[in-house]
């Protein structure tokens, strides 16, 4: 492959990776965040398929399939699913981040700081070997720190759960960018258990929806079996 | 220095003069077809500005000279941009002395223009148009000149013909992570600088919430069409830089004949209606933005082309 278009295919992901999450914390409605982390997975995919074809070699593909399948296709139709059931004929019904705990414009200057402070703590790794791919590890740091503020910030238990799949999103780009291609079965693992406790966070909220009347989390405050 | 390239902005300028109504008329075209009406077609700016302009030009009483000097101060600045800034060649005699700071402050002599205009009225419509005009462009300017800066890094050059020059030499560059932050605060924030929806709505002259509309409500006749024919032409160039700074093929280098010339300017026309097309078309999808969350729209769009220079000066010395 030619090593122009490569490099352009490579910083394009990580590009769409970092603006797919300031995307997520810009918009409020479930439905739009989701439909964001379904991009931020697709672009997530390309990383080991562009790394994949430029090396020739087939396990890396494989990987970036796995990917594209889980985290761009079944991850965000789940989470859809739970958007759906709340449709509009139920009474107050929770389509949006109604009530954030820290506003919007202020939610995005902490992830512009975020980001900033992930390209400040990740100079060293990228000056080890500036590569292409290690070029693009600030990007997965700074989806990382955004995925926390994310989970930290929001109230419904959806968009916590997206938060949680955009930090799990940046340990997997990062775990890939730098030791250049996890093997196939730790990443097959690592999807499972990241698909299991996307599917019993969607079982938690849809009881939390069913007990409280709406998805807010903060509603939770003791623990009983 | 040929005669061609001192022909070009020339040209530059009477392009932009002659098809800012058609880049207007398409997009409200585009929107008629989508939203299954018929639409006046793509000549109708062209129309109306005629028809303002045989129109007698009317002074309301009490206006001073501001009133009457806004509209001819918008559409010259308009015109001074449209000469500077790289559309068919990145090689203007006009460019050296006239870098991307300047034309901000241009694009901000107009705005400020037209609020005084809208101010010297003193009607309750005039000052909230203005009041709202220049709150979006006190958060929209900064936001131009940020994501331009993350393109200048590379190209180590804040003159808009270099930094295009770079991107036509090297078209790949622009695929990046900058480039795409860059990319998305420049457009937001070309709509609203240039008034269309989300931010305001256009096609509406009579609405609490109007805010281009509003300033220029007390104009009639000629300075009206000049008003409206320079808005388009602020829109144009903008949507014309915009697709220059980021798929800059085919523009005219220093060394271009006559041939070369011409295919960039049709190339540029091409990709300004392509831009305006898909405007268009989108425009039909979204609704106007509660006015109070105009500014969380340009802090969002800020936020990106912060965070563009900041990526962007990484890379610059992560390579260095």
């Amino acid at each position: 492959m030619n090593q122009d278009l490569y490099t352009a295919a490579m910083n394009t992901a990580a590009g769409t990776l970092l603006l797919s999450a300031v995307l997520v914390v810009w918009r409020r409605e479930l439905r739009a965040m989701v439909m964001l982390l379904a991009c931020q997975g697709v672009a997530l995919a390309a990383l080991p398929v562009v790394d994949g074809i430029a090396h020739a070699s087939a396990e890396v593909i494989g990987v970036g399939v796995a990917i594209l399948a889980l985290r761009g296709a079944i991850l965000p139709a789940v989470l859809l699913r739970l958007v759906a059931r709340r449709g509009p004929a139920r009474r107050g019904p929770a389509r949006r981040e109604s009530a954030p705990v820290v506003g919007t414009s202020l939610s995005l200057l902490i992830t512009a700081l975020l980001t900033v402070t992930a390209f400040a703590i990740t100079r060293p790794i990228v000056l080890l070997q500036a590569t292409v791919g290690s070029m693009a590890v600030p990007v997965s740091f700074a989806l990382i720190l955004i995925g926390i503020q994310v989970m930290a910030t929001r109230r419904r238990a959806l968009s916590q759960t997206v938060g949680f799949l955009m930090v799990d999103n940046g340990i997997t780009s990062a775990a890939f960018l730098l030791t250049s291609g996890v093997p196939l079965v730790v990443e097959l693992g690592a999807s499972l258990d990241v698909l299991f406790v996307t599917l019993v966070l969607g079982l938690l909220a849809r009881q939390v929806q069913a007990h409280f009347g709406d998805s807010d989390v903060g509603r939770l405050r003791e623990l009983r079996d | 220095m040929t005669i061609l390239a001192m022909v070009a902005p020339a040209a530059q300028v009477v392009g932009v003069l002659l098809g800012a109504p058609l880049v207007a008329g398409v997009m409200r075209q585009v929107r008629a077809r989508l939203e299954g009406r018929v639409g006046a077609g793509v000549g109708q700016p062209w129309r109306d500005l005629k028809k303002h302009l045989r129109k007698q030009s009317m002074t309301p009483s009490g206006t001073t000279v501001v009133f009457s000097l806004a509209p001819a101060v918008v559409a010259g600045s308009a015109l001074l941009i449209a000469a500077i800034v790289p559309l068919v060649t990145t090689f203007s005699p006009l460019d050296r002395i006239a870098d991307l700071f300047a034309v901000v402050g241009l694009l901000l002599i107009g705005t400020v223009a037209m609020a005084l205009g809208g101010l010297d009225t003193g009607t309750a419509f005039g000052g909230m148009g203005a009041s709202r005009g220049i709150t979006i462009a006190a958060l929209a300017e900064p936001t131009i000149l940020l994501s331009v800066f993350a393109l200048s890094l590379p190209a180590g050059s804040s003159n808009l013909g270099v930094i295009v020059a770079a991107t036509a030499h090297d078209p790949w560059t622009v695929l990046s992570v900058p480039g795409a932050l860059a990319f998305v605060a420049l457009l937001t924030v070309i709509v609203a600088e240039t008034g269309r929806l989300p931010v305001d709505n256009p096609s509406t002259h009579l609405e609490l919430t109007m805010i281009h509309e509003a300033m220029e409500l007390e104009y009639a006749g000629p300075r009206l069409a000049l008003i409206e024919w320079a808005s388009a032409m602020r829109l144009t160039v903008l949507l014309a830089l915009l697709a220059n700074l980021f798929a800059p093929w085919g523009i005219a280098g220093a060394g271009a004949g006559v041939g070369g010339f011409l295919l960039a300017a049709v190339l540029i026309a091409a990709k300004v209606a392509v831009l305006a097309l898909v405007l268009g078309g989108i425009e039909v999808f979204v609704a106007k933005l509660r006015l109070f969350r105009v500014p969380e729209l340009l802090a969002g769009s800020f936020v990106l082309a912060l965070l563009a220079v900041t990526t962007s000066s990484f890379f610059a010395s992560a390579v260095g």
